[in-house]
């Protein structure tokens, strides 16, 4: 799949708040890897006391199974700076989180993982809740011309920043970019030595 | 939005303005960080990026490492805390000997929670750009300090590069004036201006505190402030360094030192807001309207004072909020109408980064002394670090909290998140001088109360919650321990 153009089936969390410690609790936070975080994700809500699926949890019902749009409500991922967060929700297959608003780490996290996040005023997140009650939605979202569409001709326009659009589009390396200001980094460091000699 | 008028500046915009490199884009600086702290937890998968794509680490000098999420608070040992803990401390103890990159590890006697080390280290000085891997980096800001957390992709790019690129910020200015009451301590005060912003209405914004009762606060208090801003959402949290500031730095072993301090104090007395510089938001509050404060809920904006009762779902006009406080009563076993001080507790946890130093021991110390925690309660006291731990063995504070009957703890992050063995059962209700409430934070069913160290202290003795301000016998007062 491009980058530009993601298409699947919509899942509808419908809270407020969902904060990292609900994406991902802290047990899972152990590992030294990147990966293997998918089966961890929403734990405390997706699993019951004995391990087994919740059938009450919308991520677990049959008609989101193999979901990977996400639409959700105001301040998702508040609470912690974890990356683990946007990982797992990732390595579960959710490429695109729209919400009212986000928590601005893990809003940057999830950028640097390739995601597309799309915030909507209150009325339009209401309007696309609305379509998911009426049954499963498949949706396609149109990066370049910002678009969600809904198939019928109707569409729903979003705003993205310029600068992490083109870095959504051309998958560039993040720290790879950063480096060619490298001499401007050195020059920085020099005058820095020079007039806050205590800084190092 | 966030741009300077005519001349004049926040202090925001200064510090952001000083540490340019220079443009990625139209609308994105590449800034220079001048202290990076990391931790076990959010550091190895940034080491690995780094290694497989052949980069080094550019300022080992200016990066500083310490355990705390994951370790035992019970001894001091590096499996203490199982397994899995083991292999994170081991291999954050091994990026920092490969790269050079110092560490206070498990047998350091100053290690503690990151953002209760770094000013004590004196690693945190006015006017610098402050970064870690962990929300709570917000605490540093307390110094005049532009301090915001980031994630383990950002860790990895500040490694490689001692930069990060960022967008402007806007600005909110928060005005406290007026006394504080003697019952009254910043951890109220944080809290009472996170019920009246939100947990989102700081979204997008760099926040700077000021007026006559931030003048007045301590540096822990201060700490305390700007610690808990991130649960307002916002990017970070600011007071412009004064006299407190610098008394607090002078000394410290990583602070400017004798031949550079008079040089650097005059360039931190340039670190303000212009009079007239313009904020994108501003929002007052009257410190002497202040009291005791508790949350009822699972978010840091469900909060009241103690004399309230928990407020009805019905009583939100929002209706996203009303049903948030609906499953909030559910999950918190509590009815609208409720007084939480008919609450029985059944644990007490006194540390984090928010309320783990001495001033908020000494505090608590003072409710304490004398008495006893009440039967059928289990409380602990953590230091934020070995400094702490130390200084209130030698005041007589620690024989207080444990004469009482607290467990007396090695310093770390305990029970404010229970990545360790530290953790509040499913069904049990705890007085947390923590700084989150979210289902499931203290442990899978826990319920948190977020409070003040006084308060939480008042709970263990009284096994339920106190409202102090009402109740001398519960008084703060300065005379704990054997201090002068
Ligand atoms: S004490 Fe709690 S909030 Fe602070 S750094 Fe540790 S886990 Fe995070």
């Amino acid at each position: 799949m491009s980058k530009n153009f993601a298409q699947g089936l919509v899942c509808p969390l419908d809270k407020n708040n969902v904060d990292t410690d609900q994406i991902i609790p802290k047990q899972f936070l152990t590992s030294v890897s990147r990966d293997g975080f998918a089966e961890a994700m929403f734990y405390d809500w997706r699993y019951l006391a004995d391990g087994s699926p919740n059938p009450d949890f919308v991520i677990n019902k049959p008609e989101y199974q193999g979901a990977s749009i996400l639409l959700t409500r105001e301040n998702f991922g508040c609470g912690s700076s974890r990356e683990h967060a946007p990982w797992a929700i990732s390595q579960y297959g959710f490429n695109v989180i729209i919400a009212e608003s986000f928590a601005d780490i893990f809003f940057n996290n999830s950028v640097n993982n390739g995601m597309l996040l799309i915030q909507l005023s209150k009325t339009n997140i209401e309007l696309l809740f609305n379509r998911c009650a009426q049954g499963p939605q498949h949706w396609q979202i149109d990066l370049q011309s910002q678009e969600i569409m809904f198939g019928n001709n109707a569409a729903l326009g979003f705003n993205i920043d310029a600068d992490i659009k083109q870095r959504l589009l051309s998958g560039l390396d993040f720290i790879g970019s950063s480096e060619q200001l490298n001499p401007q980094i050195a020059d920085f460091e020099q005058s820095r030595k020079a007039s806050l000699p205590w800084l190092g | 939005m966030g741009q300077a008028i005519a001349n004049a500046t926040t202090l925001y915009q200064k510090i952001y303005a000083s540490h340019v490199v220079g443009k990625l884009n139209p609308s994105t600086d590449l800034l220079f960080v001048d202290r990076h702290l990391i931790h076990e937890v959010t550091s190895p998968q940034a080491f690995s990026g780094l290694k497989l794509a052949n980069r080094s680490v550019r300022r080992p000098d200016l990066t500083y490492a310490t355990m705390d999420h994951n370790v035992s608070t019970q001894r001091r040992s590096i499996d203490a805390a199982g397994e899995t803990s083991r292999k994170q401390l081991e291999a954050l103890a091994a990026n920092c000997s490969d790269n050079n990159i110092p560490l206070l590890d498990l047998t350091h006697p100053d290690q503690g929670i990151v953002h209760v080390i770094g000013p004590e280290q004196g690693l945190t000085q006015p006017g610098m750009i402050i970064v870690c891997g962990d929300s709570h980096t917000s605490t540093h800001g307390a110094f005049g300090a532009l301090a915001f957390g980031i994630g383990t992709s950002e860790v990895e790019h500040v490694l490689a590069t001692q930069t990060l690129p960022q967008q402007q910020a806007k600005t909110l200015k928060i005005e406290i004036n007026g006394d504080l009451s003697s019952h009254v301590t910043p951890k109220d005060v944080i809290m009472a201006v996170i019920a009246k912003i939100g947990t989102a209405g700081g979204n997008g914004y760099v926040a700077e505190f000021c007026g006559s009762a931030i003048r007045e606060m301590s540096m822990e208090g201060r700490m305390t402030l700007c610690n808990m801003s991130i649960e307002m959402g916002a990017k970070a949290g600011l007071i412009a360094p004064d006299d407190t500031t610098f008394a607090y730095l002078q000394g410290k072993a990583h602070a400017p030192q004798a031949e550079h301090w008079d040089a650097a104090v005059a360039y931190w007395q340039s670190l303000y807001s212009d009079a007239d510089a313009v904020f994108d938001k501003t929002v007052e509050i009257d410190a002497s309207s202040i009291t005791p404060q508790i949350t009822w809920g699972t978010n840091p904006e469900q909060v009241i004072a103690i004399d309230q009762s928990v407020p009805s779902p019905a009583s939100f006009s929002d209706a996203s909020k009303r049903d948030a406080a609906e499953r909030a009563l559910a999950y918190m076993g509590l009815a609208a109408g409720q007084k939480l001080t008919d609450c029985k507790v059944d644990v007490v946890f006194i540390g984090s980064c928010t309320n783990s130093r001495i001033e908020d021991l000494r505090a608590a110390a003072s409710v304490v002394q004398g008495k006893q925690v009440a039967a059928g309660v289990r409380a602990l006291v953590v230091p934020g670090s070995g400094i702490v731990k130390r200084q209130a063995e030698a005041e007589g504070l620690a024989d207080i909290f444990k004469k009482a009957g607290f467990e007396w703890r090695e310093p770390g992050c305990s029970m404010c998140l229970g990545m360790n063995d530290d953790r509040v059962e499913a069904g049990q209700r705890c007085a947390s001088t923590s700084n989150r409430n979210f289902e499931g934070r203290q442990g899978r069913g826990a319920r948190t109360h977020l409070v003040s160290p006084a308060m939480a202290a008042a709970a263990a003795i009284a096994g339920q919650f106190v409202n102090i301000a009402a109740n001398t016998e519960y008084n703060v007062t300065a005379a704990a321990g054997a201090q002068a």
